[in-house]
């Protein structure tokens, strides 16, 4: 088993007893990584409490494809480290300024531009360590790639804002990097573009990124040398920058300087586009059409009632007097989270009402 | 310990009377199909798992949502236990019934509702069958890529159910990786909609908890599931190899290179020699061991794979390296495997299947301490093992006639469960804990693990009526497993780490 030569800590304890005195006065907390995503979610007022020391690979071992590393460690350590191993977390989670840790990236559960072909972040988590919201310090899931025995803790503490409980490790399923990489540019107009990623899809074509932005499509083939020299063969166009991707998922490109407030819309892959037309502002269409950024002054509702229209959901990205982060769930379904929330947390005292005001 | 529901350590469950709940479910859904009648009910009284059988109350066979949510409130009322049941395929006894409870049996929710060839989904009821669905995507070109070896036959809802996996779950991924929505109905007869047709939904991912939750925090009614373009190509390996460490170090030689193959299973000598005189599939039957390692995708990427998967394996020992040369050998080799299960069935007068996950490179050891716990016993161990993702089936042969030999293989697996526990693995990767494994729960996880699995059971189903004494034990039964456990020895394996 390799062990990384980088900076690691244990420093649970602490973790844990910070939670523990919480616990006992009833006490907000609010968790914070590397803090490159507080924008997201609504304000939580409470004690901070930093995983950024608890940090460190804790094993990793190439052939088992399965990393395991604190919350605390910096993502862009967690990935140096895989690629120093031909290895990379498929799901490519954000690293924002580079601050952003994998405790955070897990607890938000935000994917790069490869997520449609490759998977989810909850896809890729195989197991967990946590403190729940009773102070206990305990293991779910584990590092093997297939695990049935009792409920899936480990994904649904995935994407949950730290509103279930204090993620202190978690075991990711990793694989190896392509043998082959390429990106394109294209001049198309955007139904075109979208028609054409529909073809290539049914044509086994090896993309593993599609961006359409400015009357371009972006494109991003990897897999053996030979499918993705035929797939360049096939699609034409100008080379592209690699770059291109992570200035994307980073939010770096300059579609995200526009002053007006940052939307992710979160569509079934085959939305037209006229399901999205009627909304004012300048367009980004990643995951070949099934997120779709969008800078727009036009209200909450309206946006929230176009994706709801379409199949699917609005998040804002940029905090708004007056307007909720996250698309409102329906009764039924609130409740029941609320259910879950009390049952797992039951004095309330993580991340309360980062995702929604009764949870 | 006995496989029946045991109300002094499973929890105490209400007594009705089964004329008067017959009579009151028949007033409160007119058209729902029940049966109560002693020979009706007997195919019902146990799912894939023979060897546990408990005749239910009563079976209701609905076919409309509303009539589930009519039975679940009415349930809920009386405070009735409700096991839910699809093909009844399941080998841990997830759907084993409930003397005091219904059975509730999906089978009849068999339509396929939308395939969208363009967005590669399918809209379907939870009865229809995992293969089915495959079949209706065929002819765009698609198919759903979970595939458990029950494929004819078991359900989609089943599978949601225990998160099922299959041959080429390393590559594409379980069940849960593989489904966009799920429409569920709670005990108390709520509707909610987990997931959406979207990539992700706002809120908790509760399409992730329900997935492999056993039925124990909701109905399934409707999956929608993804479908995948079917790879151009797909070519199979088979290799020998006269010793089966060799044959486990090959395996972490080909992940380590880089390849991600579609299937990557092995098989031991006696699964090679039972499954060759079952299927004729060609298998080497003085081999100790083989893999047979299917790559697939785009054409060339097949070619440049399998040129390095072959040399891989020839590097790593092999004593033979076999391509299927056309698909119907292809379709050989994978018909042994496939079949692996019943030839074994055909050698043993019954058999009893373990599913235990381990870390890859655990293999070498653990197989010699299963080795070591068959000559203990006195009973023939054949394995057969996901080799891929790490999961084991070690197929423990006896003879249920012969007396001691089922409390034997009992005993067996649970050690063969407790050892790959101990190098790090788990209790089950893919068949589910249902009742069988039940017990060893209480190893893989502590009294404060199975506290947070209660709390999220109240959360969804307060009363405990989905279900009951299945996937997670009460405490009260870990403390009778463990004390009964102490009696055996001390802790077994005392001389590896514990993880």
């Amino acid at each position: 088993m390799m062990r990384a030569e980088l900076h690691s800590t244990d420093d649970s304890e602490r973790l844990v007893d910070e939670v523990a005195r919480a616990f006992l006065r009833r006490a907000p907390l609010r968790i914070r990584g590397g803090d490159s995503k507080s924008h997201l979610g609504r304000p939580v007022s409470g004690a901070e409490i930093d995983t950024r020391s608890h940090r460190g690979v804790v094993s990793y071992d190439p052939t088992e494809l399965v990393i395991t590393a604190r919350a605390g460690t910096p993502l862009a350590e967690l990935n140096a480290v895989l690629e120093a191993a031909g290895q990379m977390l498929p799901c490519e989670p954000p690293a924002f300024d580079g601050a952003a840790t994998v405790g955070g990236a897990v607890a938000t559960g935000l994917a790069g531009p490869r997520r449609p072909w490759a998977g989810s972040v909850r896809d890729f988590v195989l197991g967990c360590r946590v403190i729940t919201g009773e102070a206990k310090h305990l293991r779910f899931g584990g590092e093997v790639m297939k695990n049935v025995a009792g409920y899936d803790m480990s994904r649904l503490l995935a994407g949950s804002y730290g509103c279930l409980g204090l993620i202190t490790e978690v075991s990711l399923k990793v694989l190896p990097r392509p043998r082959a990489q390429r990106s394109l540019t294209l001049e198309l107009d955007a139904g075109e573009a979208l028609r054409e990623l529909s073809a290539w899809r049914k044509a086994a074509l090896p993309v593993s990124g599609a961006c359409y932005l400015d009357g371009r499509l972006h494109v991003r083939l990897e897999g053996g040398t030979g499918s993705v020299a035929a797939a360049v063969d096939r699609i034409g166009g100008a080379d592209l920058d690699m770059g291109f991707w992570e200035a994307l998922r980073e939010h770096r490109l300059a579609f995200f300087d526009d002053p007006r407030p940052l939307w992710r819309l979160s569509l079934p892959n085959s939305t037209p586009l006229a399901a999205t037309a009627a909304l004012s502002g300048a367009m980004l269409i990643d995951w070949a059409g099934a997120q779709r950024w969008l800078k727009s002054d036009a209200p909450a509702a309206t946006i929230r009632d176009v994706a709801a229209a379409a199949g699917g959901h609005a998040t804002c990205f940029t905090p708004l007097a007056g307007a909720e982060p996250f698309q409102p769930l329906a009764a039924p379904l609130l409740r029941f989270h609320q259910q879950l929330k009390q049952r797992l947390d039951p004095r309330g005292i993580f991340n309360p009402g980062r995702m929604y005001a009764d949870l | 310990m006995s496989y029946h529901y045991d109300e002094t350590i499973d929890g105490p469950l209400v007594t009705h009377d089964k004329a008067a709940v017959v009579a009151q479910l028949q007033a409160r859904v007119p058209d729902l199909l029940i049966l109560h009648e002693q020979e009706d009910l007997r195919p019902f009284e146990c799912d894939g798992l023979a060897a546990y059988r408990t005749t239910p109350m009563l079976v209701a066979l609905p076919e409309r949502t509303d009539q589930v949510q009519a039975l679940l409130r009415f349930a809920c009322e009386e405070r009735i236990p409700v096991v839910a049941r699809g093909s009844g395929t399941g080998l841990s006894g997830g759907a084993l019934p409930l003397e005091k409870g219904i059975l509730l049996v999906m089978s009849r929710f068999n339509r396929i509702l939308e395939l969208d060839p363009e967005a590669c989904t399918a809209r379907v009821q939870p009865g229809v069958r995992n293969l089915a669905i495959s079949q209706a995507a065929a002819p765009h070109g698609l198919y759903y890529a979970p595939d458990p070896s029950s494929q004819i036959a078991c359900s989609i809802g089943g599978n949601v159910a225990e998160n099922a996996g299959g041959i080429h779950c390393l590559k594409y991924g379980l069940t849960v990786n593989n489904i966009l929505k799920l429409e569920i109905l709670t005990i108390d007869g709520e509707h909610l909609t987990l997931g959406s047709e979207a990539l992700d939904a706002p809120g908790f991912d509760l399409l992730a908890l329900f997935t492999g939750s056993e039925g124990m925090l909701g109905i399934v009614v409707e999956v929608t599931v993804k479908l995948l373009t079917k790879p151009q190509s797909a070519k199979v390996l088979l290799a020998s190899f006269d010793n089966v460490g060799k044959a486990g170090a090959a395996v972490a030689e080909i992940i380590g290179a880089g390849v991600i193959p579609g299937g990557l299973e092995m098989m031991d000598n006696l699964a090679i020699r039972a499954a060759e005189d079952f299927i004729h599939a060609g298998y080497p039957v003085d081999a100790e061991a083989i893999l047979l390692c299917e790559v697939d995708g785009v054409e060339s990427d097949v070619h440049e794979d399998c040129e390095r998967v072959e040399a891989l394996l020839r590097s790593a020992g092999a004593t033979e390296v076999r391509l299927a040369k056309d698909e119907a050998e292809r379709q050989r080799f994978w018909a042994g495997r496939k079949n692996a299960f019943p030839a074994v069935g055909r050698i043993s007068p019954d058999y009893y299947c373990m599913d235990g996950t381990i870390p890859r490179r655990e293999l070498p050891g653990v197989l010699k301490g299963i080795a070591d716990l068959s000559a203990e016993y006195g009973l023939q161990v054949a394995n057969v093992f996901h080799a891929g993702d790490g999961n084991m089936h070690p197929l423990i042969l006896f003879d249920a006639n012969a007396p001691g030999e089922t409390e034997r293989a009992e005993q067996i697996g649970a050690r063969i469960l407790e050892l790959c526990v101990a190098v790090g693995g788990n209790i089950t990767g893919e068949h589910g804990v249902g009742r069988e494994k039940i017990n060893q729960m209480c190893a893989q996880f502590n009294s404060d693990e199975l506290t947070v699995f209660h709390a999220v059971k109240a959360a969804f189903d307060p009363d405990g009526l989905l279900n009951p004494g299945k996937n997670i034990p009460t405490l009260h039964r870990c403390a009778e497993f463990g004390s009964m456990h102490i009696h055996h020895g001390k802790l077994p394996f005392p001389e590896l780490e514990r993880f």
